[in-house]
């Protein structure tokens, strides 16, 4: 046997992105050692490619804001699925989170008198995004990146050594977590992660394991996330015997790029339209006027007038359409293309050139200006751009508890970010992630930290046994012995068809059934799955080991997606078409039994009545059961 | 449109290596990154490239395109003559890991020996106040996306491996830049340019500016403005004194 790098940590936290490095600075300042692993280069998580901006009720550009309101508009965005407590911890501390950023070294756009500039973002009542142009995961991936290299030359000033309290290891992934212990005494040991330059295997001990691995939509062929989307995360909790959450919700952005076909997917950041842009169909109507919802009629604007004078007057003028949360703006872009109303490449138009002078456009979009330039010989400063749905964020994610973010039924294991469930329901807000990752990831950091001071106090350190790694070992190895199979990446690509085609943003049961039965046979092909080269840099077998998490949690998808019979956020049923306040209190908690997924329905916990007195009775009727409001006011009363 | 382009691609390790020929197809609105994704899934499976965003937005891509170092998902294939064979080289002034993917960890050392943000003490969370014109400058530099790719032109370093020990090149120069200019840093950063990271090993030549994707000017807003500060406090520290506090009053603007 090769000999196997070995190192010990308290806390070993899984993901770079903003939830991954801000957990990490958490565990750090509680006293904690912690290892920082990603797939990709440092400073090169998904987090880097956010747009918008990050969502936090500051109340700089409007100060009727406040965290009362990001609430009501995070359940709303959600429709009511969301678990309240998250919602509620997530709205109240955001704008302490972005400060800190601010502290360590961002340079957010400021507003006139010299504070953090915040824009109007889909489903936030007010100026709500703090922002730097429109590279805003840039501005906080790279001040979490400078924190983490600030606390290292802390560490050398006092140790001499940079690496004494946190060390990052970047392009080494994580392929298992081990467990160890029996019955109550089960709990994380460690991780086996490799090189991906080298191939070489190392061994992580840890008393505790963070998740903050993002998202899943690399398994959808149209899609505005990386390869690196491939959801280990949610597997490998699923794997260690955590649960996921409400897996059939996932966030299909209203505009990606349709157009040249090597970009489709490629995402087109909704600043665009809080800064003004509107969207048309072939016939140049605003067509989201035609769109809007039962439950926000009263929230938007019905004529192109009005909602124009809220560009000027917001406090007088209803919002346009174009602002309402992404699940409807996606469908209504779906039914245009549908009815034969769509842009020449299959999407429709959104048009800024209109509204705001070219100098303006560039610095509010510069690499959107940029991106389309480029990439499309497109000039958004003189002409439309074309845009259509993209798969781009999930909602649902592994289980764990809103103060915590301990996985549910995985002692020592947290997740947070994209990764982690239950924060944004049926829908997530834009600028609600980046928040989220700080918010959550530096509970994670802490909470783990504190379960490594009691694991510890309790004698439980944490051991990897010889078998566990070699058999963990012989599993990535597996890929190599076989010498007739088929490439990984023809069997990625008929998934990531069947995805998109079965399980996407318009689902009916046989459809997804059919997914089913399809990923079933993506997973007998993959037991006959062929890797040529050697073990460096070799990313044919990087991908043969991101295949059977990509396959596990696309089943996850499909199962919760043909269970829940209803249509909400970024579910919907064409068999179901309707929300229906039954289904409302459910969430759908997936786990593994055997080598299957088993499904269970387990209620959502109801909102305190405290939190429930932020909204109208009336507005709480569209969602809730007469049953649950009842309850809500005799708690109060 | 739809044809087969001529690519020769470097393959091979820190030992050795040589170029590859290839015929790929090549579709409307391709990008060179989008062809070589299409070689690794058809015909080399086991091709090493690094790639994130396909949108010019987290530097990984970065490769030397028919000799120019370049981003490879922002090189459209209509820049190129469907009769041009493309050649696709790994960044030359790192080591190679394999085929087309660096060893770039030079940079990240000596980004860390950049002294961090110092705000003043005492100020807190939530009280920082800056004008949107005291913080343009700054700004600017932060665009940068670590491409690495002025990294790997300026010519102190591409072509003078003996020269890295002691100059760490336009981006980490650059970063030092960005801190002085922030309204409310506090530390004095020129001695660390000039002494720690090898300023004057920059000669002002701009070819980093040339390639930089984000389109920062790099020698004219960063390095040259380094250097004249560089320059006054050897020469005029009471000025030096008079341009901090003159930067503290944004404190309490
Ligand atoms: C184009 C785009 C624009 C967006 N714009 C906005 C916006 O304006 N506002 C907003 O709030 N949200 C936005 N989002 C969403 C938001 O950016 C993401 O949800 C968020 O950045 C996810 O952060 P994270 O920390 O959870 O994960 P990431 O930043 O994705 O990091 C995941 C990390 O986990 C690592 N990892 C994964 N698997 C493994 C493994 N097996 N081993 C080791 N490491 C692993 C990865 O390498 C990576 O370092 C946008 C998303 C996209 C794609
Ligand atoms: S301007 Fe300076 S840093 Fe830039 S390439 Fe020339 S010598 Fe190098
Ligand atoms: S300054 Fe420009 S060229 Fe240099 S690393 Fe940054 S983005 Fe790349
Ligand atoms: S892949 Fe991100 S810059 Fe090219």
């Amino acid at each position: 046997m090769e000999e196997i790098e070995r190192y010990r940590f308290d806390v070993v936290v899984i993901g770079a992105g903003g939830a991954g490095l801000r957990a990490a600075v958490e565990a750090r300042a509680n006293g904690k050692s912690a290892a920082i692993l990603s797939k990709s280069l440092f400073g090169k998580a998904h987090t880097v490619m956010a747009e918008g901006g990050i969502a936090a009720s500051m109340g700089n550009v409007n100060d009727r804001d406040n965290w009362q309101v990001h609430f009501g508009d995070t359940m709303r965005g959600g429709k009511f699925l969301n678990h309240y407590r998250m919602a509620e911890l997530h709205a109240k501390e955001a704008p302490e989170r972005v400060w800190e950023l601010e502290a360590w070294g961002a340079l957010f756009d400021r507003t006139k008198d010299g504070k953090i500039s915040q824009r109007n973002f889909g489903g936030h009542e007010y100026p709500r995004l703090a922002h730097v142009g429109d590279r805003t995961g840039l501005e906080m991936i790279r001040t979490l990146q400078q924190r983490i290299v600030g606390l290292q030359q802390e560490d050398k000033k006092a140790t001499g050594d940079y690496e004494a309290g946190l060390k990052v290891f970047a392009e080494c992934s994580v392929t298992k977590i081990f467990m160890t212990g029996e019955g109550d005494d089960r709990r994380v040991s460690g991780v086996l992660a490799y090189w991906r330059p080298s191939g070489k295997f190392v061994l992580f001990e840890s008393e505790a394991v963070i998740l903050a691995t993002g998202g899943v939509g690399k398994s959808f062929k149209v899609t505005s996330n990386s390869w690196e989307y491939t959801g280990d995360g949610h597997a490998m909790a699923l794997e260690s015997g955590g649960s996921l959450v409400n897996m059939e919700f996932l966030q299909f952005h209203p505009t990606g790029m349709v157009w040249p076909p090597s970009v489709k997917g490629i995402l087109v950041t909704e600043s665009v339209r809080g800064d003004g842009g509107v969207l048309t169909n072939s016939e140049g109507r605003r067509f989201m006027f035609d769109y809007i919802p039962a439950v926000f009629k009263d929230k938007y604007a019905t004529t192109e007038e009005e909602a124009d004078r809220w560009y000027t007057d917001p406090d007088n003028n209803k919002r346009p359409p174009e602002l309402l949360p992404r699940d409807e703006v996606a469908r209504a872009i779906n039914s245009e293309v549908k009815a034969g109303r769509g842009s020449p490449h299959g999407g429709v138009f959104l048009d800024v050139s209109k509204r705001l002078p070219a100098d303006v456009i560039k610095a509010k979009l510069p690499s959107m200006w940029h991106q389309f330039k480029e990439l499309a010989d497109v000039d958004i400063t003189l002409e439309p751009m074309e845009v259509g749905p993209t798969c781009h964020y999930v909602m649902g994610g592994v289980e764990v508890d809103p103060d915590t973010q301990a996985a549910v039924g995985v002692t020592g294991l947290f997740a947070a970010g994209e990764v982690g469930g239950g924060l944004h329901g049926s829908n997530r807000l834009g600028g609600n992630s980046l928040s989220d990752l700080l918010v959550f990831g530096r509970r994670a950091g802490l909470y783990a930290a504190e379960y490594v001071d009691a694991a510890k106090a309790a004698g439980k350190t944490a051991s990897v046994s010889e078998a566990d790694l070699q058999e963990a070992i012989d599993w990535a190895l597996a890929p190599f012995t076989n010498e007739n199979g088929e490439s990984p990446y023809a069997i990625q690509f008929d998934l990531q068809d069947t995805m998109n085609a079965l399980v996407g943003i318009i689902r009916t049961a046989s459809e997804v059934q059919e997914a089913l039965t399809k990923i079933e046979s993506l997973k007998v092909r993959m037991g006959n799955m062929k890797v040529v080269g050697g073990r460096e840099y070799n990313p044919g077998w990087h991908l043969a080991l991101d295949l059977p998490k990509q396959l596990l949690v696309s089943q996850c998808i499909a199962l919760a997606a043909l269970t829940r019979e209803e249509s909400r956020g970024g579910h919907t049923r064409d068999d179901f078409p309707e929300m229906s306040s039954e289904w409302r209190k459910v969430n759908l908690i997936e786990r593994l039994d055997g080598d299957s997924v088993a499904i269970v329905r387990q209620p959502l916990p109801l909102m305190t009545a405290e939190l429930a007195t932020l909204f109208d009775t009336s507005e709480l009727g569209k969602y809730m059961t007469q049953e649950e409001i009842d309850s809500l006011v005799q708690r109060t009363s | 449109m739809g044809y087969k382009a001529k690519f020769k691609i470097w393959r091979g390790d820190n030992g050795d290596g040589e170029l590859v020929d290839y015929a790929v197809e090549v579709n409307e609105g391709e990008v060179v990154l989008d062809v070589l994704h299409r070689v690794q899934a058809e015909q080399a499976n086991d091709l090493a490239i690094r790639w994130n965003c396909k949108a010019g937005k987290c530097g990984s891509c970065s490769a030397e395109v028919n000799g120019k170092p370049r981003l490879m998902c922002m090189t459209r294939m209509n820049t190129f003559e469907e009769t041009d064979t493309i050649t696709v080289t790994p960044l030359r002034a790192f080591p190679v890991i394999r085929d087309l993917v660096t060893d770039v960890s030079f940079n990240y050392e000596k980004a860390r020996e950049v002294p961090a943000f110092s705000p003043p003490v005492g100020l807190k969370p939530g009280e920082f106040r800056m004008e949107q014109d005291d913080v343009q400058r700054s700004q600017e530099f932060r665009k940068c996306i670590e491409c690495f790719l002025c990294q790997n032109t300026c010519h102190a370093v591409r072509d003078h491996e003996e020269n890295k020990q002691y100059f760490a090149g336009p981006r980490v120069l650059m970063r030092v830049a960005e801190l002085d200019m922030h309204p409310l840093d506090t530390l004095d950063r020129k001695k660390t340019a000039q002494d720690d990271l090898g300023l004057g090993y920059c000669n002002i030549t701009k070819c980093c500016t040339e390639v930089c994707p984000e389109h920062i000017k790099i020698t004219d807003n960063a390095l040259i403005p380094l250097k004249e500060r560089v320059a006054d406090v050897k020469y005029d520290p009471v000025r030096w004194l008079g341009s901090k506090i003159g930067v503290r009053k944004s404190d309490n603007a």
